[in-house]
Parts: structure tokens; C-alpha cells; sequence
């Protein structure tokens, strides 16, 4: 595959483990955060950190969009749902996530509700056409990447005058969460999670841009590399960490020139900002209650916000008692350290949200690395 | 079929539909059958117009699979739910290395189908089970109100020998064993997606649905102590991989690079966000034999028509844990786990 391939080389992976492998100091540990789930993932699937120092140690950070929606708002979307002959239109992980009373959309699909599962915004906006007679809800999240789909969505919404669409809008902001991980007591104050630097984001980047990292490097003092999400940019990107901290560099860099500048997709940029604006507070799980974090549709678009029209009312609700989702969303804690991590908690039946989606730090390591705590005798090579 | 009214006029198979007497017992259920499933199938136990189908049967021991088809759409690029379902159930059978010998088939159909689809899916089962040389001798059908079914649902039986010496089974595979696979994963269930509402895309490829009977009679004639077979329909070869391993107490390691899929595929998952490695197949099987045997059992594979891309793609291993690992072409080694929940609703 063209564009791909050039960025899975084995050969290459080696030649760049051995340029990390002499890159990095025997003197001390390399503790870096890869932001999104899509690093998470391409980590695990293509088994990275064989590939590096034992002194380099990657955190696993909150950047899975499926993982920081908090109980709460899935118990609101199951609640449209109910709402007779409403079909609710989700992105595919959002599907499994345990919501209260051990539902969860899928779930609540079996027990009746129509929860359509769609790759687009644009097949929400297609639904509620071809249903002129039944209110569709857009159930939207994610990060700056789905935020412009789901403004395209609304805006395409109102020229045409679908008065039965409308969005719930979840979208988070990257910025504001690795803010709100950076001013963590744990991080700050006590240092019990040593965080020097970070794999940015490779497709939130493409819409914001490089520039707005540049606050954390300057005020934070930690390196930022931003990185496409393919196992090469992953190491290559690995490698420019190690070499800023060597050199005591706090800067902005960019691997995914490819597809990031410093301004990002300014039309994408603005009209998102048409469309949406801050909330004062949004509650993230695993870091809580995070200000100005996440958007809200403007008022003017009111017609097409789904909390404004079935006047959804947000509560808090606490996650299982058990569930350490909360510290590793954080890097306070790895999958394996807690306790209900692949024995109540598997992906077939998660707890925690970081055991649903693919990107979450407990599911690509029980789908992809669980081994590696099994500790079984290492085997040779597969098949000659 | 005896007793048949002359005057009764044919079933329009151009424009009609199936309704709730085509499943009631009375005449109009006769006539489809008579019309549309015997004039098909045509052979000598349906004409007999008996509830059930009497054969003699070969000493030794028997294998009787059950397969139901729900597949969406019912028309697919390579194939539709009618030569589907003669596949699925011969390749069943066949996994046991056994010589597949009848087919029974069951029929739900929903009210208001075009009787013309219904044709078709029935010409292109009868197509695909003269071309295996396994008969379908017997068969039910029922209708469904409008709304309680999805079109056609097909389940298909099948009964088959296995030859003297042949002891293949799922709990086979030792340490040390190897792994094959036929040929390219992946292509049915990226043709069936190609065709899905919210997902359509174009593409050349076809489902590889096939009846791999002559394929594995020719690998029992090669290496007659193959230890396991298996078709990877559902959930694909890491499913397949994971049950062959768990069922045998046993782990396994395969290698990425030696795993063939083709480039289209590929892609497709790629912007799907898919795992090739859990992709439904419909006419290819995974194999496991004993180290001494592998490169004979590879020569016959690649001899067939149906195993030119055959490869050899990993060991069994000693693991109380049973995993499947895999070596990524990128270096690392990773865990090739059951897949979770579904990749995508009803692809057989």
C-alpha cells in the first residue's frame, strides 16, 4: 500500500532503534506521554516497545475520545434514545461504553432503541432526510479531528431546513487536557508521575495546527514532538524527544509535516468557531471536572442542539469503585496495576472505558501486550 | 409431482412475490416447491416428494455440520447467500477431512420477496451444489411475516465419511506443529462491506467463496495424519487461531510478513479500521501439521486450484496461557487476541 508501507519498514524501525538506543543516556529514564489513542494503538499493534531502551517508558495519555466521556453523558444519550420513535446516530466504539445500570448503547439497541451506528456525520444529516417524520439525534464526540464533521453536519442541517436533526454535543479539546495532566498535583506537586515529554497529536494537529502546543513547551519547559500515527513516525518522533531532553531543549517540533503546519486548517478553524463555543466546565472522566475543556453549540444554532431541545440536564455520576481508569487516563498508573484489569475488566465486558475502545491504554494492552505480563518463555522466531 | 393440478397457473416468477401461502402447506406451497426448489435441485430423493431423504451410507464413521446463512446483502460481488450456503455447510464437513456427500437445506423467506431473487438465489445454490457433487436431498421452507425476517435466511446440512486413518480434529495441534493457511484472507468480508449502507465503496474484489472439499481431499491424500482444519469464516484467522489454540491447551506464533492478504484488502482495512486478521474468508482454511509433514502438505496445497497462494505462517508452541502472538513485519511481537464483540453485523 502506497503511503503506508514506507511508514511500517521493519528495517527501518531497527535502524531507529539502534539510533535511540545510542541517543539515549544510561543515566537516566526517558519518561514520555503519547497524548492520543491513536499512538496508544500503533504502539501496542506493532509491538514498539520491544523496539526501545528499557529506560525509555511511554505513558499512555488521554487523548482516546471513547475513554474521557464520563458515565453521565452516555446515561443522557441512552435517555434520548428511549424517547420514543428518536433514532440516535453514534460513532462505532461509543457503542460499548458501560454507561449506569449496566447499560450501554449497544445494549440498549437489543432492548429497543433505534442507535444507528454511523462512519460520518454526513450519514446522520442522511437519516434524518430519509425520516422526515422522526427526530435523529447526532451523538457527537471526540476530539478538534470530529469536531469539524459535526459542524459541516449542522451547518448543512440549517441550509436545508432538517427541522428533526439535531446534535448532542460531546467534542473535548486536546489543549486543555494536556493542561489540566500538566497542573496535575501528580505531576506538579508531588512528581509521582515523571512526565518529560510528549508525543503530540497526529490528527488533531492537522486541524489546529503546531502552534498552540507552543505554550506547553514554553511554560512547562517539556518537548513536544508532534507525530503521525504510523509506527515509524512513533519512533522517529521518540528519537527527537530523546535528543530535546539531551540537550535540554523544551521546543515544538514537528514529524508530521506530511499533514501538520504551524496554523493548522484554518477553514476548518473558523468554522468550527461559527459553529460552537467554549463551555465555562465539562466534566472528563479520569480528570473530572476540566474548565473551558469542551464546546457547546452557539446559540444561534440552537435549533440543532439536542440539550437545548429535549432540555438534557447533565448529572454526575461516580465510575466503578474498582475501575483505575481515572489514574491511568492520568499516567499515575499502567493497565496491569489495576486490579480488576483483565480478570473483571476484559474488553467483552469493560468496567472502565480505557478497556473499550481499540485506542484505550487497558485494551491495546490486554488485546496486544498482555503477554509481556505472562511472562511465558520467549519463543525463537515463528515459521522458517 | 404427483397430484399436481393442470389448471393451476405458474408461479410468476418475474413479478411476483413470496406471500404467507408459500409457507402454509396448502397448494401454493406444493407448487413453489414443485416450480422452484425440485426443478432446481432436480435429483432422485426430492422427486420422491417424501419429508426426508432415505441413502445408504459407506461403512465408517460419519460427519454431520449445520450452517445457517443470514448473510447482508443477499447479492454480493463472487457470490450470493445461495452458493454461500452450499459452501459454508460442505466446508464444515469437510474440515473433518471427509468426503461431503448430502445437503439438506432449510428456507426461511420473508413476506412481500421477489419470487425472481428467490430465483436466483435458488438457480446459483443448485449451481454451486452440482458443481461440488453434493446433492441437496432434502430441504424445508417457511414464511415469515413482512418485517420478522430479512429476505432469505438459509440453513443448510450436510452429512459426509471420513476416510479410514484420518483423525483430524481441533484438539490436535502439539508443539512444534506448523500452521498454514490456503491463501489470500480477508476478501469475502471486504467484499460484503464494500456493498453495506453508510459504507459502499468500489472496488475489484470478489468473495472467495468456494467448497474447499477437493482441496482437502487432496491434502488427506498428501499427508493423511493432518492434525487440524479449519475454515476462518466468522472472526477470521484469529479467531480461528485462538480456538484451534485453546482447544488443543496450546500456544501459537505466526509472522506478519508470511501472512497473505491481498493488497486491496488491505487498504480497505486500512480506512475501514479493520484487522485483516479478523475478516470473514468463505473458501479458505487454515491447516496444522506435524514439522516433517509441512513442505509436503504445502506442495499439494499449492498443486490445487484453491491453494496457490497457500503459505506456511507459524509454529505451535508450549504456552499454559494459550495465546496467539504474532511477529509484526515491524519487529515487534504482539498478542493476536479473540476478536471483541463484532467487527461488523452478519457477513455469513
Amino acid at each position: 500500500m502506497k503511503y503506508i508501507d514506507e511508514f511500517r519498514d521493519g528495517a527501518l524501525a531497527r535502524d531507529l532503534a539502534a539510533a535511540i538506543a545510542r541517543e539515549v543516556r544510561s543515566d537516566r529514564r526517558y519518561h514520555l506521554m503519547e497524548f492520543c489513542g491513536g499512538h496508544t494503538h500503533a504502539i501496542s499493534r506493532y509491538g514498539l516497545c520491544d523496539l526501545l531502551p528499557a529506560n525509555v517508558r511511554m505513558i499512555h495519555g488521554p487523548g482516546c475520545p471513547v475513554c474521557v466521556l464520563p458515565v453521565g453523558r452516555i446515561d443522557n444519550a441512552i435517555a434520548l434514545a428511549q424517547r420514543p420513535g428518536l433514532i440516535l446516530c453514534t460513532y462505532a466504539d461509543t457503542m460499548r461504553v458501560p454507561a449506569s445500570k449496566g447499560l450501554s448503547l449497544l445494549q440498549a439497541k437489543a432492548r429497543g432503541c433505534d442507535i444507528r451506528m454511523v462512519y460520518s456525520s454526513a450519514d446522520a444529516v442522511r437519516i434524518a432526510r430519509e425520516h422526515p417524520q422522526r427526530d435523529v439525534v447526532f451523538f457527537a464526540i471526540g476530539f478538534e479531528t470530529t469536531t469539524p464533521p459535526t459542524a459541516v453536519a449542522i451547518r448543512d442541517a440549517q441550509a436545508e431546513g432538517l427541522a428533526n436533526f439535531s446534535v448532542f454535543c460531546n467534542h473535548v479539546l486536546t489543549p486543555a487536557a494536556i493542561s489540566n495532566i500538566l497542573e496535575s498535583k501528580e505531576v506538579r506537586e508531588y512528581g509521582t508521575v515523571p512526565l518529560d515529554g510528549f508525543i503530540g497529536p497526529a490528527h488533531v494537529s492537522t486541524v489546529i495546527g503546531s502552534q498552540p502546543y507552543e505554550y506547553f513547551a514554553e511554560e512547562y519547559q517539556r518537548p513536544v514532538v508532534i507525530a503521525g500515527f504510523e509506527p515509524l513516525d512513533v519512533m522517529q518522533a521518540i528519537l527527537m524527544l530523546v535528543r530535546q531532553l539531551n540537550e535540554g531543549r523544551a521546543e515544538v517540533e514537528n514529524e508530521f509535516t506530511r499533514a501538520v503546519t504551524r496554523d493548522g486548517n484554518v477553514r476548518a478553524k473558523s468554522l468550527v468557531a461559527d459553529i460552537f463555543e467554549l463551555r465555562r466546565t465539562f466534566e472528563w472522566r479520569g480528570l473530572g471536572e476540566v474548565p473551558y475543556s469542551a464546546l457547546r453549540i452557539r446559540e444561534r444554532y440552537r435549533a440543532f442542539d439536542a440539550e437545548a431541545r429535549y432540555g438534557i440536564v447533565y448529572r454526575s455520576v461516580p465510575d466503578h469503585k474498582a475501575c483505575e481508569c481515572g489514574a491511568i487516563l492520568r499516567g499515575v498508573k499502567t493497565p496491569a496495576q489495576c486490579k480488576v484489569f483483565g480478570t473483571a475488566c476484559t474488553p467483552d465486558h469493560p468496567l472502565g472505558s480505557c478497556m473499550v475502545s481499540a485506542e484505550g491504554a487497558c485494551a491495546a494492552h490486554y488485546t496486544y501486550g498482555r503477554f509481556k505480563d505472562a511472562a511465558i518463555a520467549p519463543v525463537a522466531a515463528a515459521a522458517d | 409431482m404427483a397430484g399436481r393440478d393442470d389448471t393451476l397457473r405458474p408461479v410468476d416468477f418475474r413479478n411476483g412475490r413470496v406471500d404467507m401461502t408459500h409457507g402454509g402447506g396448502g397448494r401454493a406451497m406444493a407448487q413453489l416447491i414443485d416450480e422452484l426448489f425440485v426443478h432446481a435441485f432436480d435429483n432422485e430423493w426430492l422427486r420422491q416428494a417424501n419429508d426426508n431423504a432415505v441413502f445408504a451410507v459407506p461403512g465408517g464413521r460419519m460427519v454431520m455440520a449445520t450452517d445457517s446463512h443470514v448473510v447482508s446483502p443477499l447479492f454480493f460481488p463472487g457470490g450470493d447467500i445461495g452458493c454461500l450456503s452450499v459452501h459454508g455447510t460442505i466446508n464444515d464437513v469437510a474440515m473433518a477431512g471427509a468426503t461431503p456427500l448430502y445437503l439438506a437445506a432449510g428456507f426461511i423467506l420473508e413476506e412481500g420477496y421477489p419470487l425472481a431473487d428467490l430465483k436466483r438465489i435458488v438457480g446459483s445454490m443448485a449451481a454451486a451444489a452440482a458443481d461440488a457433487r453434493v446433492p441437496v436431498v432434502t430441504g424445508d421452507t417457511k414464511v415469515v411475516e413482512q418485517g420478522n425476517g430479512d429476505g432469505v435466511f438459509i440453513t443448510t446440512t450436510g452429512v459426509g465419511v471420513v476416510p479410514a486413518g484420518v483423525d483430524i480434529r481441533g484438539d490436535r495441534a502439539r508443539p512444534g506443529d506448523r500452521i498454514l493457511v490456503s491463501g489470500a484472507l480477508g476478501d469475502h468480508g471486504v467484499a460484503i462491506m464494500s456493498l453495506r449502507e453508510n459504507l459502499s465503496f468500489e472496488t475489484t474484489l470478489r468473495s472467495d467463496t468456494a467448497a474447499l472439499h477437493g482441496l482437502v481431499a487432496t491434502m488427506v491424500a498428501a499427508v493423511p495424519d493432518l492434525h487440524c482444519l479449519r475454515d476462518p469464516t466468522r472472526g477470521g484467522l484469529a479467531t480461528t487461531l485462538n480456538e484451534l489454540a485453546r482447544q488443543s491447551g496450546c500456544g501459537m506464533v505466526i509472522a506478519e510478513e508470511r501472512i497473505p492478504v491481498h493488497a486491496e484488502v488491505r487498504a480497505a482495512c486500512e480506512f475501514l479500521g479493520l484487522d485483516p486478521l479478523y475478516v470473514a474468508n468463505e473458501g479458505k482454511l487454515v491447516a496444522i501439521c506435524a514439522d516433517a509433514d509441512a513442505q509436503r502438505l504445502l506442495a499439494a496445497m499449492r498443486a490445487h486450484p484453491l491453494g496457490v497462494d497457500a503459505a506456511i505462517i507459524g509454529e505451535v508452541i508450549e504456552d499454559p496461557h494459550h495465546f496467539v502472538q504474532m511477529d509484526t513485519s515491524f519487529g515487534g511481537r504482539r498478542v493476536v487476541d479473540w476478536l471483541t464483540g463484532e467487527q461488523l453485523p452478519r457477513i455469513c
